[in-house]
């Protein structure tokens, strides 16, 4: 955990659980894993807020427990792990959401928001919370059926958007009882861990290593969202009915124990496959955006997460599954895979010519190539065309002496030297020094100037942490400075409601209105203006972090 | 030594490698050196890109705030409980939604939690059952004895029957774990009638105890 990392967690666990459980959780992220003991006396906050911290962190999924490695005299002591990747994806939640609601509308977008906010839930709740939430926006008299909104939920489920819950194992390992939870109606075992045995491995089991990772339990919910009416309205039939309910609703549903959480990493595949679609858009043109979208829709399922490419794919197949709106003929389809193969990119390759030439989408490759972009554009955004023109010169020579540079960039040689020594010192570019002699001596050396693609967006990447970790700092301060005023505001909008609730006329409306000065008018909307403007930063820093978080993860995986 | 007295004569530096490589010729005038630390905005040489705009952006935008003020009223945002007041006041009674340490807002699987973890869930939202029956008996004991000490405190100038009455009605509150709010509200405003802090019940009677109190206010000042 870097200490741009740490600082940014601390500021996310602060804005969305409290200066308590930022406390607790940066002394974790800090130390690795401690017991409880040790936890309640290095940060020195009372035992009960600790706990409590721990209960809120474990909810989300963002703190593990395992048993520590010295046992006391009770038996082995329990140690807690916080994960500072799963915070920082606090940064991401707006975006989940929306994706939520473009790929399966308003229902989906609010189950994903519901399980995002409670960290894990059981399908019936998860059902129910959402039913009433779309209830309160429909119109009067309508409700929303149960029905509707597990549909959503399992067609979530179905393309693993949504996961279940690893079960928690106990310390002592448990029978390694076969997962039946299928077949029992939905009585899931919630303590001892599956066939996996996890208890004697190390590594914590990720979800994926349970069967039923992906099943729906078979849970009969019937029934309709409540309206919750602070004031007596009509609608008398309905009002009965869900009385009757609330009162039903209390018992067990059959789900119990199995709880459900947002699966980020489907989300990441289907952000990367959106990053390279209109990257190839953008390149080139809609129709060759929309043949890779359906290679990589047909790939999904059959494509592991890490892989390098996907799978091979017949010029055949590509030729059926395209879209039924966008009729070309075979011909041009080959056309454009050739066009595909030979952009210099290299996000289609081609691995053999049965059925019509195989095809491959190449992730890791797109993903290099969408990172190099992003840096070239940051140096040519920072330092200016020219330098960037050198970056992009050394990116693709590899070696290049300092004479080699001024002549390959056409640059006159004052101004090279300038703008790569510039470089140098915002250590973008890196010196390699190629010794003649043995003595080293610096009039017999080469120097080489190289750029290292991969060390490079790691550092970017921790610039972009801190970016974001500034931008928040920013908007607690403006938010601070301007208190006062906030909270007049609020106040007069909380009067202002409920006069009109209560039916007044315009006059004491405007009158209301005037307790505000025009001079406090304008600050309130500037300082309204910077607070978005802060904050539609953090989301759009958000999408360069995940690009160069994949490509470092893919360069890992792939290099192992 | 000889190759010190050699450089004074023949210019002002001896370093290893060549001067003119670095691009500072001979001859040329160095920057100055810098005697403070470089400022903390320094200027900045381009103007950053302008910021995307459109519906996306803006869905995204409202969908975050709207989840960062949602985060506060969520049972998931803890705040410390307020430090304890010197006396018991009477607007204590409406200030009941404030958090409390040794309580947790929400209940958790707690199968799914290590067993040291376990902590008492607030009263007010426990819908049924014990949570944690060895934990809440320990806790229950500690609240039970520390409401009997201040009710005794409070309760030291009245009849004997009005402590015990209150003692064992703090007890009994306590002891129900499944009680409904209504319930617990009638029983506090039983205790109303029965506690000395409301003056409007009490003044039915009257045992002289204040008959004199005033008048040794007066000692200094001639009485008329």
């Amino acid at each position: 955990m870097t200490l741009q990392e740490a600082r940014l967690c601390g500021l996310l666990l602060q804005e969305h659980f409290g200066e308590v459980v930022e406390k607790v959780g940066t002394h974790l992220l800090r130390s690795g894993a401690q017991n409880l003991r040790t936890i309640v006396h290095e940060t020195g906050t009372p035992l009960d807020l600790v706990k409590k911290s721990l209960c809120v962190l474990m909810q989300h999924g963002a703190c593990g427990f395992s048993a520590g490695r010295r046992g006391g005299p009770g038996g082995p002591v329990q140690e807690y792990q916080a994960s500072g990747e799963r915070v920082l994806r606090v940064l991401r939640y707006p975006r989940y959401i929306y994706t939520a609601k473009t790929l399966y509308g308003d229902t989906g977008e609010l189950v994903v928001e519901e399980l995002l906010q409670r960290g894990h839930m059981t399908m019936s709740a998860t059902v129910k919370a959402v039913a009433d939430r779309l209830t309160l926006n429909m119109e009067e008299g309508k409700s929303m059926e149960y029905g509707e909104v597990t549909e959503a939920f399992s067609k979530l489920v179905e393309t693993h958007f949504l996961q279940r819950c690893p079960p928690v194992s106990e310390k002592t390992p448990a029978t390694p009882s076969s997962n039946q939870s299928g077949g029992g109606g939905g009585a899931a075992p919630a303590g001892p861990g599956g066939p996996a045995a996890a208890a004697a491995s190390t590594a914590p089991p990720t979800p994926e290593s349970f069967p039923d990772c992906y099943k729906v339990p078979p849970v009969r919910l019937v029934g309709r969202g409540k309206r919750r009416r602070s004031s007596d309205d009509g609608g008398g039939d309905g009002e009965q009915r869900n009385g009757k309910k609330a009162r039903v609703e209390t018992e067990a549903h059959g789900d119990e124990g199995i709880y459900w959480q947002v699966n980020f990493e489907r989300f990441h595949l289907h952000f990367r496959d959106q990053a390279i679609i209109s990257a190839v858009a953008s390149k080139l043109d809609q129709t060759s955006s929309e043949i890779v979208r359906t290679m990589l829709r047909m790939s999904e399922v059959t494509t592991p997460p890490a892989a390098v490419c996907t799978q091979a794919l017949s010029a055949n197949e590509i030729f059926r599954s395209l879209p039924p709106n966008y009729s070309i003929s075979r011909a041009i389809l080959d056309q454009y895979l050739t066009l595909l193969v030979d952009d210099p990119m290299e996000f289609v390759g081609k691995s053999g010519d049965s059925g019509g030439g195989m095809y491959v989408v190449n992730l890791h490759r797109a993903l290099s190539n969408l990172a190099r972009a992003t840096l070239e554009s940051v140096v040519q955004e920072r330092f200016g065309s020219r330098s960037a023109r050198i970056f992009r010169l050394l990116l693709r020579k590899r070696h290049l002496e300092q004479k080699q540079v001024e002549d390959f960039a056409m640059i006159p040689a004052k101004e090279a030297k300038d703008m790569l020594y510039t470089l140098l010192s915002e250590n973008l570019v890196q010196l390699q020094e190629i010794p003649k002699t043995p003595d080293h001596a610096p009039s017999r050396t080469f120097y080489l100037y190289t750029v290292n693609q991969l060390s490079t967006a790691r550092m970017l990447l921790q610039h972009c942490y801190k970016t974001v970790a500034n931008l928040i700092d920013r908007r607690l301060f403006e938010t601070k400075e301007n208190k006062r005023l906030l909270e007049k505001s609020q106040r007069i909008e909380a009067i202002l409601a409920s006069l009109q609730a209560s039916g007044a006329d315009d006059e004491q409306l405007q009158e209301v209105k005037e307790m505000i000065t025009a001079p406090e008018e304008q600050q309130l909307e500037a300082l309204r203006h910077h607070i978005n403007k802060l904050d539609s930063t953090e989301n759009q820093v958000d999408e360069t972090i995940f690009l160069l978080e994949s490509y470092v993860n893919s360069t890992a995986t792939a290099s192992r | 030594m000889a190759g010190r007295g050699g450089g004074r004569g023949r210019g002002r530096t001896n370093m290893t490698f060549n001067l003119e490589d670095l691009g500072i010729g001979r001859g040329e005038a160095l920057p100055p050196t810098a005697v403070k630390p470089t400022p903390l905005f320094p200027p900045m040489t381009a103007q950053a890109v302008p910021l995307q705009t459109g519906e996306e952006v803006e869905y995204m935008l409202a969908l975050k705030q709207e989840l960062r003020a949602a985060c506060k009223t969520l049972p998931f945002y803890i705040r410390r409980a307020a430090p304890r007041k010197d006396v018991v006041r009477y607007s204590d009674k409406y200030h009941k939604g404030e958090p409390r340490d040794n309580t947790i807002e929400w209940s958790p699987d707690w199968s799914r939690l290590p067993k040291e973890l376990c902590i008492k869930v607030r009263k007010s939202q426990r819908k049924a059952g014990p949570v944690c029956p060895p934990q809440v008996k320990a806790v229950k004991k500690s609240i039970m004895e520390k409401e009997e000490v201040l009710s005794k405190l409070e309760t030291l100038e009245k009849k004997e029957e009005m402590a015990v009455n209150s003692g064992d009605e703090d007890e009994e509150e306590k002891k129900k774990t499944n009680e409904e709010e209504e319930q617990v509200e009638e029983e506090e405003l039983d205790e109303e009638d029965l506690e000395e802090e409301t003056d409007y019940i009490m003044s039915y009677f009257d045992n002289g105890e204040d008959f004199d109190i005033d008048s040794d206010d007066n000692i200094d000042e001639a009485v008329y």
